[in-house]
């Protein structure tokens, strides 16, 4: 009964908050409903008993790249007079784009209804959720049977993200910029010298 | 605790629970006995704080109210409690309230998972680590909140520092967390603990990680020498600049809290929990909540001692010691984890 309640409550949540974040006038609202949505699909997650991937979301999605978006978006200068002006000039490209989803969404669920059941084999089988933790069923998985898939995957985000940085990164000139090395291995007699001033001459 | 609920209805008053019914008294009653003794503790916590900078300081700190001064964070509370709540006009309402009772809350539920005996946990789940991770990577937003909401200069270059900082001690939390757990082998805090027994993890090879778990706490709770989203000599107090009464006492006591838990954390991950040092029957008859506490004490000292001794980093050395001397160190840390464990056989399963 409780399972049954908190499914419905978080996937209200979501379905509504999710309309919110597209709905709403000022991007910063819109990016806290896009956060209240992964918090309320997390939700999902745990009641489906997937305790990782909920808390993973949470991580990733939530103190990862939701704090960019609230950092990029806060930082916006919003016209809203500007926004809607707009609106009309996009109005049949955006609504076509968004028939071609729809069309596709119930091309998707029909399939689902009409395919009958799902009969091939999964690729590995995984050990019974009783006997290990799904983190660690999920990891034997992860880093055995498709260790080539996932190193894959990690090395395109790594090389996406030494390539934006190449991409974005300058030399300007004229920048001070402490070097700790160079300080921590500066010498006494590198630094000052002592000179014998007779007096009356100055240094010359 | 169900059981036991169901047991005292019985007894008490002669009616039997439904059993969710006592389920769901059993959890409120849970949450109470932790939060309610976590509120003293946050209070005290703040007292003693101001004594140990005295202290350091060859002042007196808090003297006047109570015996030894120790009702002073009871009055300091109820003075914010008599002042007006001012909202900026220009601010967003809803948001600017929302962003401290954000941060309290998130320094109250992450003690859901912390163990404090043996079995003695409101939930004993099996990712407990990463929960406490996820919380803590939720703080951010408490800061950020307040700090756009305020609408006011100061309260945003505060929040902008620190979303900036707490997310770049986070990664190194992370790595940090990932040689513990490889240690232990299990995500659940109770196993952490238990992984510990004779030996702490402080004194193992994650002796290195613990001084960059530590000094990562001081950054996600914005202590000094990290607190440059305050900054009360350039930015005036950053993010809570435009706080007042409650609204304020609720950053205040959520800052605390997040502190007790950092401290709570280093104890569970690195000093053994509820555990003695030895693996001697003789110390097993201190009580295992007394040795937490007394870890949780000692922590709390050396926080109270960094904030009095060291003086705040500037900015740039804080990003380079973020990205540039803790992501690298912890990152080998976590390779040299694993190998360490793979060759000594030692990797549990």
């Amino acid at each position: 009964m409780i399972y049954t309640l908190c499914f419905y409550l978080f996937a209200i949540i979501t379905v509504l908050s999710a309309f919110m974040v597209i709905s709403s006038r000022n991007p910063v609202h819109s990016v806290l409903y896009l956060i209240l949505a992964f918090f309320n699909s997390a939700g999902l997650f745990v009641l489906l008993g997937a305790e990782f991937i909920a808390m993973i979301m949470v991580i990733v999605y939530v103190g990862a790249v939701a704090v960019l978006f609230m950092f990029v978006v806060m930082m916006l200068d919003i016209d809203f007079s500007e926004l809607r002006r707009g609106f009309q000039k996009y109005l049949l490209i955006g609504g076509l784009i968004g028939l071609v989803l729809l069309a596709e969404l119930a091309l998707v669920g029909m399939g689902w209804g009409l395919g009958g059941p799902v009969t091939t084999d999964p690729a590995t089988a995984i050990p019974a959720l009783g006997t290990v933790t799904n983190t660690a069923a999920l990891g034997s998985l992860l880093y055995t049977r498709y260790i080539f898939l996932f190193q894959m995957a990690g090395m395109i985000l790594l090389v996406a993200m030494i390539g934006a940085i190449v991409l974005t990164h300058r030399k300007r000139p004229g920048v001070k910029k402490q070097n700790i090395n160079k300080q921590v291995m500066r010498r006494r007699h590198e630094a000052y010298e002592i000179v014998k001033v007779k007096p009356g001459q100055g240094l010359g | 605790m169900a059981d036991l609920l169901v047991e005292f209805f019985q007894w008490g008053f002669g009616v039997t629970l439904v059993p969710w019914l006592a389920t769901l008294l059993g959890i409120v009653v849970g949450v109470l006995v932790i939060a309610l003794p976590l509120l003293l503790a946050v209070a005290m916590s703040v007292y003693m704080d101001r004594k140990v900078w005295a202290g350091m300081q060859m002042r007196r700190g808090p003297n006047v109210v109570g015996p030894w001064g120790l009702m002073q964070s009871f009055a300091d509370g109820l003075k914010l409690f008599l002042k007006e709540t001012i909202i900026p006009a220009s601010a967003n309402k809803f948001i600017f309230l929302l962003a401290p009772a954000l941060t309290f809350l998130l320094a109250l539920v992450a003690w859901a998972v912390v163990p404090f005996d043996a079995g003695v946990v409101l939930s004993d789940i099996n990712v407990g680590i990463l929960y406490l991770f996820a919380i803590s990577s939720l703080g951010v937003y408490g800061i950020i909140l307040s700090g756009w909401a305020s609408n006011s200069r100061y309260a945003f270059l505060g929040a902008l520092r620190s979303a900036a900082q707490m997310v770049s001690y986070e990664v190194s939390i992370g790595f940090v967390l990932v040689t513990v757990l490889m240690t232990a082998g299990s995500l659940n805090l109770s196993d952490i603990v238990m992984a510990q027994k004779g030996q702490w993890f402080l004194f193992s090879p994650l002796l290195p990680m613990a001084v960059v778990f530590f000094i990562s706490a001081l950054a996600e709770t914005n202590r000094p020498p990290f607190d440059l989203p305050e900054a009360e000599a350039e930015i005036v107090a950053g993010y809570q600049v435009e706080y007042s009464s409650m609204a304020f006492a609720l950053f205040f006591l959520g800052e605390y809290a997040n502190i007790i838990l950092m401290c709570a954390m280093v104890s569970i991950l690195f000093l053994g929990g509820w555990l003695p040092p030895l693996d001697w029957a003789p110390l097993y008859i201190i009580p295992g909540w007394i040795w937490f506490f007394g870890k949780i004490f000692v922590m709390f000292f050396l926080f109270a001692w960094v904030k009095a001794t060291v003086p705040r980093y500037r900015y740039d050395q804080l990003m380079r010691l973020g990205w540039k001397v803790f992501l690298p160190l912890s990152l080998f840390w976590v390779v040299l984890t694993g190998a360490l464990l793979l060759f000594t056989g030692k990797i549990p399963v």
